[in-house]
């Protein structure tokens, strides 16, 4: 596992990962990666959730659409939650939505799931650095744009 | 005062939606009193010059059913768009994508080997002849519409102003649009015509539906002796019922067989698969990975059972690598 942040070079492809951490954990975590003055890849825009029982599905596919090359979804370990067991949930549901994003075509490293506890930020910055080194590997997640009714087409009829 | 104009079209559908206007059986009656029927080619001999032939915003309805998946379909719409004031995408095809969504998993080129090619199911075709936009014979030309790369909703290619939702749209949500039609009673524009809750609110068996996670292993109706009045999801069979809307009046339950999302998610849903992915996963009761992980293994087509009638209207809209552009 590496310790340090990839080395910057502006020139390299920079993934945007939105990161849903819960507040108990992984927050936590990231807040002490943060006063504990570690280094590590800025690519992540992190949303702080509840729990990560919280993350719905349908978070991680709107993410996607909206311009995430890649998703990660950080929670307490197992028997850890302070919900005693919103983390399983995420699990569960973390499962089903690999298979389904496999099924469409997108790569397994693009969505991560992983047990950070609030005190191990020297983990969290791990996880970031790794995923930040997987997607710039994979390159940019490219969808299909959302059709739409086209103006002009629309005006030649009339 | 004369009565309002009506057309119904077809796009890539099975027919289905058309039996549907069909059963309405003496209900038509009422509709065929209050209504003009000026368009409808797939009962009655009209042909895209009548269509051509009509004032602009002459139909005050026409409803659409099917998605689009073709050059003719394309144009089709938009000429009803053109000529009608009101445009109702009909069924599930026309609303989210429907069955013939599901080709958006594959490039077209794919599509028309497997369905083409010499070999593939019974087709015989040893000099690999493909369908041409035009074809050059004695007698003239022959031109034939082109196969799109994906699979559209109604509204990602023409404006809609009201959804009829349903694998076909039930015979009560028909009648009562078009009542609201004539009446001038219509909810705000961009409305699905059908009530705006989950179908589990008014399930006959919502009584057993488990609150806690109780299910050990994810089962498919052919497998087990399915409880006639117990939950699905209590009996570990996948039910579409949390996250899809009601209006059915439980035709599929009553049937017992679960829900399969046929009239759409509920407005407050961003995407209709996902979110019966989150309500189906949270019932698992294992709390181990690997277990975890081969539970969802045992569900064997994950996309066809939560967004078999949604693909097009999803987040992703097809796999990664489909699309109008580049796949040929």
């Amino acid at each position: 596992m590496s310790d340090t942040a990839p080395p910057i070079d502006c020139d390299a492809f920079q993934p945007r990962i939105v990161a849903f951490f819960c507040n108990w954990c992984t927050y936590t975590a990231s807040d002490l990666a943060g006063v504990s003055r570690m280094q590590y890849a800025a690519n992540t825009r992190v949303i702080r959730v509840m729990c990560s029982g919280r993350i719905d599905p349908q978070f991680v596919v709107t993410a996607l659409r909206q311009g995430a090359d890649g998703v990660l979804i950080g929670g307490c370990h197992p028997g850890d939650c302070h919900y005693q067991e919103g983390n399983y949930k995420c699990l569960r549901r973390y499962e089903l939505l690999k298979r389904y994003l496999g099924q469409m075509g997108v790569e397994p490293q693009r969505i991560r799931l992983e047990w950070i506890s609030a005190s191990e930020g020297d983990r969290l910055r791990d996880v970031v650095n790794e995923m930040v080194t997987d997607l710039r590997q994979l390159g940019p997640l490219k969808l299909t744009p959302l059709p739409q009714p086209d103006e002009e087409e629309l005006e030649l009829t009339v | 005062m004369s009565k309002p104009k009506v057309g119904f079209y077809w796009c890539a559908s099975c027919g289905g939606c058309e039996e549907a206007v069909v059963d309405l059986a003496e209900d038509i009656l009422k509709v065929v009193e209050l209504v003009d029927i000026v368009f409808w080619p797939c009962a009655m001999d009209f042909k895209r010059d009548d269509l051509e032939a009509m004032d602009d915003n002459e139909m005050a309805v026409c409803f659409v059913n099917g998605a689009i998946r073709s050059s003719e379909q394309r144009e089709m719409a938009l000429l009803c768009r053109q000529k009608a004031g009101l445009i109702v995408a009909f069924g599930s095809c026309a609303h989210t994508g429907g069955i013939p969504g599901l080709a958006n998993l594959y490039p077209r080129k794919d599509i028309v080997q497997t369905v083409y090619g010499d070999g593939q199911f019974s087709t015989v075709n040893p000099e690999g002849t493909l369908p041409q936009p035009k074809t050059a014979h004695p007698e003239g030309t022959t031109e034939l519409p082109l196969l799109e790369g994906s699979v559209k909703t109604l509204d990602q290619v023409v404006p809609v102003d009201y959804y009829l939702p349903g694998c076909s749209p039930p015979t009560k949500l028909i009648v009562d649009a078009v009542m609201a039609i004539v009446e001038g009673d219509l909810p705000p524009r961009g409305s699905v015509l059908a009530p705006d809750i989950a179908l589990c609110h008014d399930c006959p068996r919502v009584d057993s539906k488990p609150e806690e996670s109780v299910v050990t292993e994810i089962k498919r109706p052919q497998e087990i002796l399915i409880d006639p009045e117990k939950c699905f999801l209590a009996q570990g069979l996948i039910c579409m019922g949390p996250a899809t809307r009601c209006g059915c009046d439980h035709a599929c339950i009553n049937g017992n067989m679960p829900c399969s999302g046929c009239l759409g998610p509920t407005s407050r849903t961003t995407d209709h698969g996902a979110a019966a992915m989150s309500a189906t996963a949270s019932l698992l009761e294992s709390n181990e990975a690997s277990e975890i992980a081969a539970q969802m293994e045992s569900i064997p087509d994950p996309v066809g059972t939560f967004y078999r009638y949604s693909v097009p209207s999803s987040r992703l809209f097809c796999s990664v690598g489909v699309g109008d552009n580049g796949d040929e």
